[in-house]
């Protein structure tokens, strides 16, 4: 029946959208950390999603799957503080490559299509509690 | 009144079927928003109805004979026009497919009410009080 597919989808829309605000969390949380070198800075995680047929000839239930989480390769800020103990030899310290904004609205979006998400499951659930009523 | 009781419930047993396939097929779109160049899909529910539903258009009489519908039960998915393009070629409007799946699922409601009234009259002809 493939009412009970929608739950496999919504469910699978949610773990994404979950794992992207999971991501968003470690960007904000690690907004201000410092390094001592680029390559030890914290760059910024990103989720990539990806759409899952459940058959190939039959694209009726798309779910989505993160199949990879990259870093944001932008370099990452440097700035001159020479008294700092994280400072390099030249007097600098690495500061992530997060942008707090994009974090923020990145964040605001994932929360969206969750919450649209668990609504498409409420409603579900209805029209399947009704359909299990028919004839009383 | 009608001869069988295959037919009792009319198109609605029909409509029922195809409404839970497009609420799925809604329910994907929304899962996949934010998913880069995914194309969001609908069915005319219309034109599948006509096409699940044997009794209208040419009648197949003859092993021989091309299905008249064309599509031999599987439905025929349509991408969805978006009304402002996306940068990662997605063409998902949420607000959209939102409206249409709360649409839809009146709809089935709808169809729910129809086949629950069909069994009522019947229960009442049958118990006759």
């Amino acid at each position: 029946m493939s009412l009970f597919e929608i739950f496999n989808v919504a469910g699978s829309g949610m773990s994404a959208q979950t794992v992207r605000m999971t991501t968003t969390a470690s960007n904000l949380s690690n907004a201000d950390t410092v390094a001592n070198s680029e390559a030890e800075a914290y760059h910024g995680l990103h989720p990539v999603f990806q759409t899952q047929y459940k058959k190939a000839n039959d694209q009726i239930s798309a779910s989505v799957q993160v199949t990879d989480i990259v870093e944001n390769q932008t370099p990452s800020r440097k700035q001159y503080q020479p008294s700092h103990p994280m400072a390099d030899k030249e007097g600098y310290v690495y500061l992530s490559n997060v942008n707090v904004i994009e974090s923020m609205t990145d964040m605001i979006s994932a929360s969206r299509s969750f919450e649209m998400n668990a609504r498409v499951m409420n409603m579900t659930k209805q029209m399947m509690q009704r359909t299990l009523d028919m004839g009383k | 009144m009608t001869n069988g009781l295959d037919n009792i419930f009319g198109v609605h047993a029909q409509a029922l079927r195809l409404r839970a396939k497009r609420a799925e097929l809604l329910a994907a779109n929304i899962a996949n928003a934010d998913t880069p160049n995914f194309k969001a899909r609908d069915i005319d529910f219309k034109a599948a109805l006509k096409d699940a539903n044997p009794k209208e258009g040419i009648a197949k009489t003859h092993v021989g004979h091309i299905n008249p519908g064309g599509s031999q039960g599987k439905l025929n998915l349509l991408y969805r026009i978006p009304v402002q393009s996306n940068i990662d070629g997605n063409t998902v409007d949420l607000h959209r497919e939102s409206a249409e799946f709360s649409e839809n699922a009146l709809h089935y409601d709808a169809s729910l009410n129809f086949i629950n009234s069909r069994i009522r009259s019947l229960m009442s002809a049958l118990k006759g009080d």
